[in-house]
């Protein structure tokens, strides 16, 4: 993959449409369909439940939660055979002990043979502030690299990074819209780490470009593009496959706990491959980034 | 670059194998007196529960407010100054009038900074109370700082209360820790069954000694109490004969004569007398043992008690005589609580992540060293040494601060396993870049290495960025995340500049005649 230079440059119009369609619809999804919030950040409880009973079925166990009156219930198989996610939104109050009667409850349907592996319980208030938080912490992450390249890179560059930016997380949350996958606390720390990932990945290739506005006068800034790209193509596509191999070994081996999360980064590493090289750089084309640009006064 | 100094040689080697070191004491069990510390494991791993309470203030509110009207009553009185119809308006505002001629001299007595009634804190610049008076009515109300200083008041005492009763209860090293003003954040390492601490520290354990009194109907100083089982309600007198301050000590017993399980208590000496003196006079009465607002059993008092003990008696089980002696030897929290958030592993759930987590850890690890090696040959051999070295720094680091490591947090080394190798993958590849237009293979090594650093830097700059303002927004596991992604990072540039470039150089000088190194 050394020697031969690949037109990244020519494709740059369609993939720029695709990338449009595909935020559009990332918004679209955002806004009608909305994010499947967890109990982080919706509050209520979840319970993983593990039963030593083969026989017990989903709808055994939604037909005994039914019964406790605890408003809408989830009930979704986890990971392993035995293991449900028990999920509802029962508004506390908070003089009884819920989990506690559950449990009592549960037992007297199935009888004695489970127990409760997690319990997480989140009432209202408590979720809406880690909501904000988690809010808060990806704009101030977006801010605080918007503010960083703007200190090493000019005005375009920064631009070009951090329209890349919002072009991964707009996407990555749509497709977690898209497919409802679950947003709580560990995919806000995805995304937190896909921001820093995409934006290391652009400031490679731009490090580049700068490198060789300098060196070279009389190269237009498509054709400068487009040599960047190629010259740190290699590295490029070493360490995204270094990293996903790490996050591929999450997704499987890492248990049902983190699968969110490395799905999410697995999204996000991609989409920072591809924003570094289609959206970053055809933003510097489109600005007419010139030697000039760099070369103060 | 590649240009090593003795000093620095050794100061490398020994700043490695002392951190290597720290991190291997978390596997061999050596006692030394040298370096006894460990990685903490976070509740999701060991299994544990996290409880965030918080403090209903309201009624401590309301309850320092009634104490204050009666103080501003004998304080005008003792100053001489008429008042009429004061009350407190909403439980929230002290309400009362003052006549044309003492206007003046009223409002100068709550608005003096050396005032007596309403003190003046110099640290917050602002009186306990806010003080508005409207023609010649003057309302009170809890200042900004006035509210502060109740909530960190019942916040302190609550602590108190609280690590009491987790430590009767005799798990391993509760962590309480106070958050914000009102809250308060509990966590119980290998506790997997919370229920019966979530039942504990939801009674607040306010128990009180009243007569019943003999009329039917609710009056002035009096009050209609339920019995705990619902069984009957009763009037109760507001007058406390006795309440759970005036205990020393309260234990579960049997009484040998009924068979029945009771707690038994033992007064202090005020309390004592107090009781001995209600007891005398009131033979023949209905004692009402109230706790948070309901009668646990209201025995007749038969003959005077002045041993300064005696026994409360109830349809006690075991386990809840023990909790209710539990309870009142530890005090009466100063408000209710309420649990916000729960987070509750099982042990068994938490191995099955360490495990998960230790295996994705080693398949991803090898798989990167595997990939590294085929693409670099030899320099992948010394960027997996790098590595080995790198994840050894940065256990030592968490070791040396003895810092959590959460499921999440080795979800960050494992991250740092795939992107640490992002360094020397930038060197090696500017190396090969340099090597088309320079023969001397040394000079291009070492172009390689100066003209990659600002890329490097900037690029670990940026995640580490994400890395700290997750740090200071994330919560719990999170926070396990961030702190392992940003140590991460600084132990890759230091691996990568100071061990990798070490052996690099070593290589490159002893093999300089080589054809072609990379």
């Amino acid at each position: 993959m050394e020697n031969k230079t690949i037109p990244f440059n020519n494709f740059y119009k369609i993939f720029n449409l695709t990338s449009s369609l595909l935020i559009v619809i990332s918004i679209l999804l955002l806004l009608f369909k909305g994010l499947n919030y967890g109990v982080d950040f919706k509050g209520g409880t979840l319970i993983e439940i593990r039963t030593t009973n083969n026989n017990i079925s989903i709808s055994d166990l939604r037909k005994a939660f039914n019964k406790m009156d605890l408003g809408d219930i989830s009930v979704k198989e986890f990971g392993k055979k035995n293991d449900f996610i028990i999920k509802f939104e029962k508004k506390d109050k908070p003089k009884e002990n819920i989990i506690e009667n559950i449990k009592k409850n549960l037992s007297k349907s199935i009888g004695n043979n489970f127990e409760f592996r997690r319990v997480e319980s989140v009432g209202p208030k408590v979720s809406s502030e880690l909501l904000i938080s988690g809010i808060i912490a990806i704009a101030l992450s977006l801010g605080a690299m918007l503010i960083y390249i703007w200190i090493r890179f000019e005005w375009q560059f920064s631009l070009g990074a951090i329209i890349a930016l919002f072009h991964d997380v707009i996407i990555t949350l749509g497709i977690f819209s898209l497919f409802g996958f679950e947003i709580n606390l560990s995919i806000v720390a995805a995304v937190l780490t896909i921001v820093g990932y995409s934006m290391n990945d652009t400031v490679v290739i731009f490090d580049r470009v700068r490198e060789n506005l300098r060196k070279y006068s009389d190269i237009k800034i498509f054709d400068l593009t487009n040599i960047s790209i190629n010259e740190t193509l290699s590295r490029t596509i070493i360490t995204s496959i270094t990293t996903l191999l790490a996050l591929l070994s999450i997704y499987f081996f890492g248990g049902e706990v983190l699968k969110g999360f490395s799905f999410a980064m697995i999204l996000g590493v991609i989409f920072g491959t591809y924003s570094s090289i289609y959206i970053a750089n055809p933003i510097l084309v489109f600005l007419g980034v010139s030697q000039r640009t760099i070369i103060k006064e | 670059m590649l240009y090593f100094s003795k000093l620095r040689i050794i100061s490398v080697i020994l700043f490695t194998l002392l951190l290597s070191y720290f991190a291997t004491s978390n596997f061999f069990k050596i006692d030394d007196n040298f370096f006894s510390r460990n990685i903490n494991l976070g509740l999701d791993l060991q299994g544990g529960s996290y409880l965030l309470l918080e403090i209903d203030n309201d009624p401590v509110v309301t309850q320092q407010l009634q104490n204050k009207l009666l103080q501003i009553k004998n304080y005008l009185k003792e100053k001489k100054i008429n008042y009429k119809n004061i009350i407190l308006i909403n439980n929230n505002i002290i309400s009362f009038e003052i006549n044309e001629e003492q206007l003046d001299q009223t409002q100068a007595l709550f608005d003096n900074d050396d005032s007596d009634i309403n003190p003046y804190y110099h640290q917050y610049k602002s009186h306990e109370f806010d003080l508005s008076i409207n023609n010649n009515i003057f309302l009170l109300n809890f200042s900004k700082y006035g509210l502060i200083n109740i909530k960190s008041s019942s916040q302190n005492t609550a602590i108190e209360i609280i690590r009491r009763r987790v430590d009767e209860i005799g798990t391993n090293e509760p962590n309480i820790l106070k958050r914000g003003n009102d809250r308060i954040l509990v966590e119980l390492p290998g506790l997997d069954n919370p229920d019966r601490i979530k039942s504990l520290l939801g009674k607040t354990a306010n128990l009180t000694f009243r007569f019943i009194t003999q009329k039917d109907e609710e009056s002035f100083g009096t009050e209609k109490l339920s019995f705990e089982d619902s069984s009957e309600v009763a009037i109760v007198s507001r007058r406390i004969v006795l309440s759970g301050d005036n205990l020393i000590d309260a234990k579960p017993r049997m009484d040998s004569q009924t068979n029945e399980t009771v707690v038994s208590f033992t007064l202090d000496r005020v309390g004592a007398k107090r009781f001995a003196k209600a007891t005398l006079s009131g033979v023949g009465k209905r004692l009402a043992i109230v706790l948070d607002g309901k009668i646990i059993s209201a025995p007749n008092v038969r003959e005077p008690i002045v041993g300064g003990s005696g026994q409360i008696t109830g349809n006690f089980t075991f386990q809840s005589a023990t909790d209710l002696a539990l309870l009142l030897r530890s005090g009466a929290l100063p408000a209710p609580l309420n649990i916000i958030e729960e987070r509750t592993v099982g042990p068994d759930l938490g191995q099955d992540s360490i495990n998960a987590g230790i295996l994705s850890l080693i398949i991803g690890f090898f798989l990167v060293i595997s990939f590294m090696v085929l693409r670099y040959k030899i320099f992948g051999l010394i960027a997996n040494v790098t590595l080995i070295f790198n994840l050894l720094l940065l256990l030592g680091i968490l070791t040396l601060f003895e810092a959590t490591l959460t499921l999440p947090g080795i979800a960050g080394i494992i991250l740092t396993v795939g992107m640490a190798v992002d360094a020397n993958v930038l060197i090696y590849e500017r190396i090969k870049e340099e090597l088309k237009y320079e023969k001397n293979q040394i000079l291009a090594f070492d172009r390689g290495y100066s003209k990659s650093k600002t890329t490097i830097l900037d690029a670990n700059i940026t995640t580490l960025i994400a890395a700290v303002i997750l740090f200071i927004m994330g919560s719990g596991p999170v926070k396990g995340f961030s702190v392992t992604l940003g140590i991460g990072i600084v132990t890759t540039l230091f691996s990568v500049y100071f061990i990798a470039r070490l052996l690099t150089s070593l290589y490159v000088i002893k093999n300089k005649f080589h054809k072609k190194l990379i």
